[in-house]
């Protein structure tokens, strides 16, 4: 599948997790997402760049353009090298939080996304795919 | 005082003429200062400014004997030092440019520059010589000036704006008993308590029993800003009044709900307009008499 890459952003600060929503609504915009789908991807992204902040002591986001027979999308990649999760059906699991947080994150994430992958290893870090195509 | 004449030239004379003439320098300098400043004193008042230069005469009388030309920062300097940020401070707060602040201390040179050809009147040499080393050490104090007035300058400006995000959230009294709060941008969580905060003291302080949250100028509601709202919706609960969230557009709603955010024991309402119906129908009060003023408010 073609991808290209848009660009690519740390997350380090409360302020990156806003540039990377503003960044990705730029994207979403620019492929021609409508305002609904735009607002879904921007969310996942804000709750993934966050999760990388607080869980995953700061890591990045890759932004690609998707082109499969004619269709266009976008994939975005977190990923950090903090302590990982050692259990991803529990981390997925609606309203768990190992913090202070909701627990709706991950699971949100992947409901606002169509298609939705981690990784992650413990000691080594966490990486979290999602892809929005434009309907 | 002779003898001072055969030390070699890396030596300067600068500071003992300095200090044994910092009165007649002082006087000079009031007397230009005088002369040139009718009607450009700017919101410095005269009398302001002799003062000015009396401290900076006395500081430098003092930096000169104790410290070196050379190293204007050191703590021997600190005097000087006291002085030049007290005066930038203070003209950065009355609005003053720094080339003004600047120029007022260059404006020492011309009392300093004719004490000095005064006195070397004989020894062109030595003439040229402290001009050079005067020259420096007032660049380097003016320089100084600049360096501090931008960094009081910037704490002004972070104060401001941290008051200008108090204000731009302000808690409106819409009627007896009702307020609302119109959030606008972001919703980071240094910002967001401080708003609610402002909100949990306005439902006490105004006795209010509804409070209108409207998030119509929110751009993204995720976990954390949903999280936000509902804490606030149970203190606010707590304290007896009851929100609103109005300003939920379809896509927020969209996404709120794959979420998974639970928002069922919150009242919600489309626009801030339809929440203040609500609201007074709730406390009873009149409704508003034509829909043309209720879409004023929305
Ligand atoms: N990048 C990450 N690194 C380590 N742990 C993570 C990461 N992302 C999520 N987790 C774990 O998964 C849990 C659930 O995450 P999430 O669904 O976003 O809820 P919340 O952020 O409210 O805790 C977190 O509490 C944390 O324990
Ligand atoms: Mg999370």
């Amino acid at each position: 599948m073609p991808a290209t890459k848009r660009g690519s952003l740390s997350i380090r600060s409360q302020d990156d997790v806003v540039g990377v929503r503003q960044a990705v609504r730029r994207a979403a915009v620019d492929i021609g997402l409508n305002l609904i789908d735009q607002t879904k991807i921007v969310t996942a992204a804000s709750e993934l760049a966050r999760n990388a902040f607080v869980y995953g002591r700061g890591g990045e986001v890759l932004i690609e353009d998707l082109q499969e027979s004619g269709r266009r999308g976008l994939r975005l990649s977190f990923e950090d090298h903090g302590p990982g999760i050692p259990d991803i059906q529990k981390a997925m699991t609606d309203g768990y939080t190992s913090g202070t947080g909701l627990g709706l994150g991950l699971g949100g994430a992947k409901r606002l996304s169509d298609e939705f992958q981690i990784f992650s290893e413990e000691g080594a870090g966490t990486r979290v795919v999602i892809t929005r195509w434009k309907s | 005082m002779k003898q001072e004449n055969f030390t070699p030239s890396s030596r300067s004379r600068l500071p003992e003429i300095l200090i044994r003439e910092q009165s007649s320098l002082l006087a000079d300098w009031i007397e230009s200062l005088s002369a040139s400043a009718g009607g450009r004193t700017g919101s410095r008042s005269r009398q302001q400014l002799h003062e000015d230069a009396r401290t900076f005469v006395t500081a430098l009388a003092r930096g000169v004997q104790d410290g070196s030309l050379q190293d204007l920062k050191s703590s021997e300097w600190s005097r000087m030092h006291e002085f030049l940020t007290e005066l930038s401070r203070s003209r950065a707060e009355e609005g003053t440019s720094p080339t003004e602040t600047a120029t007022f201390l260059f404006s020492f040179k011309r009392p300093l520059f004719g004490l000095l050809k005064k006195e070397l009147a004989g020894e062109p040499e030595a003439l040229a010589e402290e001009l050079w080393h005067a020259t420096a050490l007032i660049d380097g104090l003016g320089l100084q000036t600049t360096e501090i007035f931008q960094r009081s300058r910037e704490e002004i400006i972070r104060r401001q704006q941290q008051e200008l995000m108090d204000l731009s959230t302000p808690v409106v009294k819409l009627w007896k008993d009702i307020l609302a709060l119109p959030l606008i941008g972001t919703l980071d969580s240094s910002r967001t308590q401080v708003v609610m905060q402002n909100l949990l003291e306005a439902i006490v302080a105004h006795s209010a029993t509804i409070a209108i949250i409207d998030i119509t100028g929110v751009p993204t509601v995720d976990t954390l800003v949903a999280q936000h709202l509902l804490k606030t919706v149970a203190a606010a609960r707590l304290m007896g009044a009851d929100c609103i969230i109005s300003g939920i557009r379809p896509q927020i709603a969209q996404t709120i709900i794959h979420l998974g955010v639970d928002l069922a024991d919150v009242t919600t309402k489309a626009t801030l307009a339809d929440a203040f119906q609500l609201a007074l129908r709730r406390t009873g009060g009149p409704l508003p008499a034509s829909t043309a003023s209720s879409k004023q408010l929305a």
